[in-house]
């Protein structure tokens, strides 16, 4: 195969001296690549790349925004909650020494209360007492008129009897009394 | 390859393959111009812009599919090759850069692809192409933003240097800028895919002859180094192939930088 185109080698062909034929061809064809591997394509791609490149550092930089405003809120929030935290301890406190503060103050009622209870019954003890008292006198009065009347209706047989007498009565009122006391 | 001829009989030795390999018949006897380098050109023509096509025609913001691997490509050329050379200007030259990078690239893996096994760039007049158009265009701009006796005058008298250096360093840098840097530009592709070509035209020839063609006992074993050679010579090709892509858009955007500012 080789051997048999050896043999048939002509002598004349110099490798180094271009074909002119070849040499029109390659012209065609490389200008052929050139216009729409070169003017077309290329641009495209390049266009392509550069867009790619910014989407990329587009999406860098809306991922560098988001997550800073993400901390923003989150600091926010945290200072919210700071506060609420804070708001609450101040309204427990508050609720405390109100609660406090109430509970001094039924206390306070209900002592005057019990006070003002104490003082109307011994108001009323007293009125009792002086009724008493005053029912006793009539009494008394009564019982004098009673015992004037039997004097009077029985005859007295001397001075020392008159006066056992009068004695007795007054021991027994005496007595009476302290009863009635 | 006097071992080679020693293991088998005379009359039909081992002959290994020359330049005969690059000497290829039109395709269509008559049409004397289409010729397997000519289809492949084209060929690799329209695979890139396929490629390209499907990849950055429609191009999304969140990548997928074929986009993804030509993005690769995309980002390689220009973070290793525009970037370095070029700075703030690499985008407006990634368009040539990304073609003659792909281009050079499917040229040369052209030369491992089944069937197809022909570096394109092994004809010299595809990387003289290339070569000379960067040529071109780096005097133009060369001379569009330095001025035509700035120009010279950047490339050949750079400052600083004692005065006589220059009798010796302005020829010395006219010729390598303006005659030895288009030169090797293309002739560094050229012979890197020439050589790989025959190396593994000569591995898979010696694999096929001692273990098809001429079987025998005391060269089986060299057959099957021969196939070996030429599994582990198609990887060692490929980065190569890879690697020539890379320089010679490298050097294409060392060139365009260097007129861009004067480097000195």
């Amino acid at each position: 195969m080789i051997t048999a185109a050896s043999l048939v080698a002509a002598e004349g062909n110099n490798p180094l001296i271009p074909h002119t034929y070849e040499l029109v061809v390659g012209i065609f064809a490389f200008a052929v690549v050139l216009i729409v591997v070169g003017k077309i394509l290329t641009p495209r791609i390049q266009k392509t790349l550069n867009e790619r490149t910014e989407a990329i550092e587009g999406g860098i930089q809306k991922a560098q925004d988001a997550q800073a405003e993400a901390q923003a809120l989150l600091a926010q929030y945290k200072e919210q909650l700071a506060e609420a935290r804070h708001e609450a301890s101040r309204l427990r406190e508050e609720a405390r020494e109100q609660g406090a503060q109430i509970k001094a103050e039924l206390r306070e009622e209900a002592q005057a209360e019990a006070r003002r209870l104490i003082e109307a019954a011994h108001a009323q003890i007293e009125a009792d007492r002086q009724q008493a008292f005053a029912q006793l006198r009539s009494e008394i009065g009564r019982l004098s008129t009673d015992l004037a009347s039997r004097i009077v209706g029985e005859s007295l047989e001397d001075e020392a009897r008159q006066r056992r007498t009068v004695d007795r009565f007054l021991e027994e009122l005496e007595s009476s009394s302290a009863a009635v006391r | 390859m006097s071992t080679l001829t020693l293991l088998t009989a005379p009359e039909d030795k081992f002959t290994p393959p020359g330049l005969e390999l690059f000497d290829l018949p039109p395709i269509i006897a008559g049409v004397t111009w289409f010729t397997k380098p000519v289809l492949l050109a084209l060929l690799s023509s329209v695979i890139v812009i396929a490629f390209c096509w499907a990849a950055f025609a429609n191009p999304k913001i969140v990548p997928r599919g074929v986009q993804n691997v030509a993005e690769m490509g995309y980002m390689f050329v220009r973070d290793q090759v525009a970037r370095p050379f070029l700075g703030k200007d690499a985008d407006r030259w990634m368009g040539l850069l990304l073609s003659i990078f792909f281009m050079v690239w499917i040229w040369n893996l052209m030369g491992v692809v089944p069937v197809f096994q022909f570096p394109v760039a092994s004809h010299i007049a595809f990387p003289i192409v290339l070569a000379l158009s960067i040529y071109i265009l780096k005097i133009y701009l060369g001379v569009k933003h330095q001025g035509l006796v700035g120009y010279f005058k950047n490339m050949m008298f750079p400052p600083g240097l004692p005065k006589p250096i220059y009798v010796l360093m302005a020829p010395l840098e006219f010729l390598s800028n303006m005659i030895i840097a288009p030169f090797t530009h293309a002739v560094r592709l050229f012979a890197n895919m020439f050589a790989g070509h025959i190396i593994l035209a000569f591995f898979s020839l010696v694999g096929f002859w001692f273990l098809f063609e001429k079987l025998t006992p005391l060269g089986a074993p060299l057959g099957v180094i021969g196939v070996v050679m030429t599994i582990a010579m198609t990887g060692f090709e490929m980065f190569i192939q890879f690697l020539q892509a890379f320089l010679f858009s490298m050097l294409a955007a060392m060139y365009i930088g260097n007129s861009l500012h004067a480097e000195h």
